[in-house]
């Protein structure tokens, strides 16, 4: 499946990807100025931009292929999708109960407590059935979304 | 080919998952004694407490079954397994044939010897039927005693304090959830349930369940006792072996199973609560009564009986959970066993904040995070891939340790390899 | 302490209203110009440390930022300008030679700008160069004087010669200078578009070697990084005698810019000075080029062209007329206005001559001596478009070479600061924080692009001339005429005035 990959040789660590990808999920969709001003309570990012100078990347689910987090949901609401392979997680059903933050051997999962605890995740902009937010306003190419890694693609 | 499946909760789960990714036809037979759609064990407690209603506790979509062509006998109790004749024994004496069987029983209440458990009001908390009970007779302002500061006793303690019970826990260990936690974690975790107004017994345990037909209270060893209008009995579980006693299949302190969740007898698989598979973190075989195991072993057998060859190697101790907000995560061995271990710890009690690793030869064998648990998966990662640590040691227990922290080639070969996690 | 009489030379502009406080300025500011206060959480701006570079305002994500000129006056003085009075603060307070990045930027005239191209029109039919094919092939190299050819075939050997599909090559630029993302770029986008980078004085990285066939190595006074394998890695060596920017001056890398990778590619110790002396200690004479020349064609079994560039200084054209006699194979010169990672300010201000100029003398001269056709001609010094080529190429050029406008194809925003190693873009900086701004993959496409466009444009004011190969313009001053310039400007350049 198509998943993005952080190239952290060419990550400027602007977090602009960390920004966007609020934006997509909030509920001005992909609105910035609206999206920050006027959400009083705006989304948790789902993409995480790990520092340490001067090394840094970001980091979002992998949709394991063999997904931790959908086995050991104790409601059942983390699920991968048979067809697209996307891990989501039913918000609705979530409790909150941190176990697929237990599993999650990526640290991908964020606590959402805005409302109804809830696991946070990449959905890989899936409503918007285009390059995630996060890859296409990468500025630096940073972030790929293909299906396999850029250097295995090109034989580096 | 006919597959028959022996409970229907997370492993029986799994079971039909695995099942169904290799074999789209062969009918499939999922018998239980519990009358419910598949629902979730863990959320009883939040069921009690009216967070989630009882449509909510869906394990799987309603359409489910229909959907996998699962043939269901809800409500059915089988008595026994009959590996000769290769047919499972009901309670009205019928039998069914399987080729491939899956033995998914769980747990039941481990009930230790006490005067008066007789009495009426005295609950388990493990089913559904069981917060049904507690649901018809509890009222505001009961006082319930508590047997039992494990994870089910606790949940039980908050559900109930919700619902505006007065609650005492009694706890034969010196600490609350003892197989979780160290002492200093249990402190915390304890002085955080006090201030909800929960009471604790600790190093006691109950004498006596008192009253005439109803509970009236219980008298602990250490000689108080306490009035109760409603007493839950949650020293622990057991797996649920009691179909197979007189069977062929090897039982140990649950069902022995191997690698391929397949238990001594052919054709007869076992996962989840019942089993006791392998515990990579002790290297032994051992009971491991959590959710993410049940449904691993069972997907692994599911995928076995229809002929995929697929391992689960191993599982250990690993728990998610949280009371009145303050979440903690624990995995493996959560207290130095000898001078073979090294711990590491940071505390900051006033902030409910505690963070502890346990390294064996380098390598992560175990952790508790109290209230920031963010990212803890990634510690459960080094534990399952048995990662030598001595290189980063030291950024362990940092806040918000992540990937930035491991080695450069660690780090790109897991993130690189992308879906396999 | 006493009291710092500078003020900021710029103020940053934050729109409010647009401003979401993400804090993408601060952390791409490396000046330190955007600052977040835990306090009040929001984002403020420290004016002073703003070298008007524009990656904050390049990378906020709602452009809520510009950013101006201080709008702090002095008392109007013609004479007594405002970035005199701050020279002589900075000085007065520091005690130094007052330093800068990329070339000249004084308003002296441009001569490019007063010289308007011809084009076809009745007499000789204009070509479209989208249905007709275009030739902007150009070889570098020494030409021989006839050729002797028997039964259809050349007689001797042609001297080496560099192919070019266009006539722009990259000019040197160190690694030490400049950082390795961006000799990356510029080696890639060598290779994609058919012609050649130059590696500047600091060697050859060993990730580069790759790109030999389309870089020429360059030997400096400083000799850093210089062996048998590096002067035979490339497909052409020049021998760096002068620099538009600072012509009669060394070079000087400070010891912080010499990390590990600059001090094994230059092959100097780690952390210590590289300094290039003004002179090569082992050339005084034409003669001592002479030798200096042929040890490297010996070296290289006389297979590379050997380039000599030398700054456009008064003389100019006899030293040209020397070096080809010395035996270059092409003669490079370099205008006033080229670039620079570091300079004294008051030498690029003030030292040389406009390449314009120079470029016609040298040609003129080469011409009038018959030896034009020994050397091949390449300039540079802020070629800036399309159409700076063509009149170079019609003033008697045979390629040029292009810096600054490369690093702007980079991302550069021409804010002066090369020589503090802290370049927001990632260009002019060896610090691993900033380099990684500069992604190699862009950079090549940006730069590659930009040749590609401006070999299109070439094109269309060739076809506009009536003319299908460059080979034609060269040195075709008819297609030339001057504006606005005086008879003696006209004499020089070798060039009527328009209307003539
Ligand atoms: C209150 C509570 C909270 C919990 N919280 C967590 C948690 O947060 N995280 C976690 O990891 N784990 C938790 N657990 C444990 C978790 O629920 C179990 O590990 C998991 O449910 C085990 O699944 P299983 O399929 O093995 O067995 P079970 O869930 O015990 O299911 C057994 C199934 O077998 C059926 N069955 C049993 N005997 C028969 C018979 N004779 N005939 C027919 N059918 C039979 C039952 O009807 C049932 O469907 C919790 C448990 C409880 C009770
Ligand atoms: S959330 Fe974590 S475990 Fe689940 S699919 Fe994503 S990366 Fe894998
Ligand atoms: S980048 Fe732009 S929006 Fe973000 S804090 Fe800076 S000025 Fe504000």
């Amino acid at each position: 499946m198509k998943r993005v990959y952080a190239r952290e040789e060419y990550c400027v660590g602007c977090k602009l990807c960390e920004i966007h990808c609020i934006a997509a999920h909030s509920k001005y969709k992909n609105d910035l100025i609206k999206t920050f001003k006027k959400d009083t309570n705006p989304p948790v990012s789902r993409i995480l931009v790990e520092e340490n100078k001067p090394v840094s990347f970001a980091l979002q689910c992998r949709h394991c292929d063999d997904a931790p987090c959908t086995k050991a949901c104790i409601v059942g609401a983390m699920q991968k999708d048979p067809e697209t392979g996307i891990v989501t997680n039913e918000e609705d059903r979530c409790v909150g109960c941190w176990t697929c933050i237990l599993v999650c051997p990526y640290g991908a999962i964020q606590r959402d407590e805005r409302g109804h605890k809830v696991a946070s995740k990449c959905d890989l902009c899936s409503e918007n059935g285009k390059v995630p937010a996060c890859v296409e306003h990468c500025p630096n190419r940073a972030l790929e979304y293909g299906e396999e890694p850029f250097y295995l693609a090109k034989g580096k | 080919m006919n597959y028959v499946i022996i409970g229907n909760s997370a492993a029986a789960i799994g079971a039909v998952e695995g099942i169904r990714q290799v074999d789209k036809t062969n009918p499939i037979v999922l018998i239980s004694d519990e009358p419910y759609h598949t629902y979730s064990r863990p959320l009883i407690s939040y069921y009690l407490a009216g967070k989630v209603a009882e449509d909510k506790m869906l394990y799987r979509k309603h359409d489910f079954y229909e959907k996998n062509k699962v043939t269901t006998m809800l409500g059915t109790k089988v008595v026994a397994v009959d590996t000769g004749n290769k047919e499972v024994v009901l309670e009205n004496d019928e039998k069914v044939p399987y080729d491939k069987l899956l033995i998914a029983t769980g747990s039941v209440p481990f009930i230790p010897p006490m005067a008066g458990l007789d009495k009426n009001n005295v609950f388990t908390f493990i089913k559904m039927d069981d917060i049904k009970a507690i649901k018809e007779v509890v009222m505001v302002g009961n006082k319930a005693v508590i047997i039992g500061a494990g994870l089910i006793g606790l949940k039980a303690a908050e559900g109930l304090t919700n619902l505006g019970v007065d609650v005492t826990v009694v706890e034969l260990a010196n600490r609350v959830l003892p197989a979780i936690l160290d002492e200093d974690a249990a402190g915390i975790v304890q002085a955080h349930l006090e201030k909800q107004g929960i009471k604790f017994e600790l190093n006691t345990s109950v004498e006596a369940i008192t009253g005439s037909e109803k509970v009236e209270g219980v008298s602990l060893k250490n000689g108080k006792s306490y009035a109760a209008d409603i007493v839950v009995v949650a020293v622990g579980v057991r797996p649920n072996t009691e179909i197979v006693k007189d069977s062929q299949i090897a039982v140990s302190r649950g069902i022995v199973i191997n690698d391929y969740c397949q238990t001594s007898i052919d054709d007869v698989y076992a996962a989840g609560d019942v089993t006791e598979g392998y515990d990579i973190v002790y290297a032994q075989q051992r009971v491991l009564p959590i959710l993410p195991n049940a449904y691993n072993q069972g997907e692994t057998a599911g995928l076995n009986m229809a002929g995929k060859i697929s391992i689960f190697n191993g599982g250990f101790a690993m728990n998610s959970i949280g009371f009145f907000g303050l979440p903690m995560i624990t995995a493996g061995i959560i207290k130095s066993e000898d001078e073979n271990y090294e711990v590491l710890v940071k505390s900051v009690p006033e902030q409910g904040y505690y963070k502890k690793i346990i390294l064996k030869d380098n390598v992560v064998v175990g952790y508790i995070y109290l209230n920031k648990v963010d990212r803890a998966g990634i510690v459960t990662s080094l534990i399952k891939d048995k990662i030598n640590v001595a290189d980063f040691k030291e950024v362990l227990l940092k806040d918000g340790f992540g990937y930035i922290d491991l080695p450069q080639e660690l780090r790109k070969s897991r993130l690189l390899r992308g879906g396999i996690a | 302490m006493s009291l710092n009489y500078m003020t900021p030379a710029f103020i940053i502009e934050r729109d409010k209203d647009r401003c979401i406080d993400c804090q993408v300025c601060v952390r791409q500011c490396a000046n330190e110009a955007h600052k977040w206060d835990e306090e009040e959480q929001k984002v403020y701006s420290e004016d002073a440390n703003c070298v008007n570079c524009h990656r904050c305002v390049v990378m906020c994500p709602t452009r809520a930022l510009s950013v101006r000129r201080f709008p702090l006056e002095f008392r109007y003085n013609a004479n007594w300008t405002p970035e005199t009075i701050r020279a002589i603060y900075l000085q007065a307070e520091t005690g130094g030679v007052l330093l800068t990045g990329m070339g000249n930027d004084r308003p002296y005239p441009i001569y490019w700008d007063h010289m308007l191209l011809n084009a076809s029109q009745v007499t000789n039919p204009s070509i479209d160069p989208l249905r007709e094919p275009m030739e902007l092939k150009t070889y570098l190299g020494r030409k021989p004087d006839f050729l002797k050819i028997k039964n259809g075939k050349l007689l001797e050997d042609i001297p080496p010669q560099l192919e070019l599909d266009v006539p722009i090559m990259f000019s040197a630029m160190s690694f030490g200078s400049i950082s390795l993302n961006a000799h990356k770029s510029l080696a890639a986008a060598a290779q994609q578009v058919g012609t050649y980078w130059n590696t500047g004085e600091g060697g050859l990285h060993r990730d580069l070697v790759q790109y030999g066939d389309h870089t020429i190595v360059q030997v400096a006074s400083g000799r850093f990084g210089i062996n048998p394998d590096y002067l035979k890695a490339g497909a052409a060596i020049e021998i760096k005698i002068g620099q538009g920017a600072k012509p009669g001056i060394g070079g000087h890398l400070p010891g912080e810019k010499v990390g590990e990778e600059v001090s094994k590619t230059r092959m100097i110790p780690l952390g210590t000075d590289a300094l290039s002396p003004a002179p090569h200690h082992d050339i005084y004479s034409i003669e001592d080029l002479r030798q200096l020349i042929y040890s490297l064609k010996e070296a290289t079994e006389y297979q590379k062209p050997v380039f000599v560039k030398i700054a456009a200084v008064h003389n100019v054209a006899a030293i040209a007329s020397g070096i080809v006699r010395a035996g270059a194979d092409v003669v490079v010169i370099d205008g006033y206005r080229g670039g620079t990672g570091a300079a004294p300010l008051r030498t690029r201000d003030s030292v040389g001559i406009p390449i314009e100029f120079a470029l016609a003398a040298v040609d003129t001269r080469l011409r009038e001596e018959g030896i034009r056709n020994k050397a091949s001609l390449v300039i540079g010094g802020s070629i800036r478009n399309s159409t700076d080529i063509v009149k170079a190429i019609a003033l008697g050029a045979d390629a040029v070479y292009i810096g600054t406008g490369a690093l702007i194809a980079l991302g550069c925003h021409l804010c002066q600061k090369c020589y503090t190693g802290k370049c927001n873009w990632g260009i002019a900086t060896q610090d691993p924080q900033l380099y990684k701004r500069l992604n190699p993959e862009i950079g090549a496409e940006r730069a590659a692009n930009l040749l590609k466009a401006w070999a299109h444009e070439i094109e269309e004011l060739l076809g506009g001339m009536g003319i299908n190969a460059l080979e034609s313009l060269r040195g075709n001053r008819l297609m030339l005429r001057g504006i606005g310039l005086t008879d003696r400007e006209l004499n020089i350049l070798g060039i009527k005035a328009a209307g003539e």
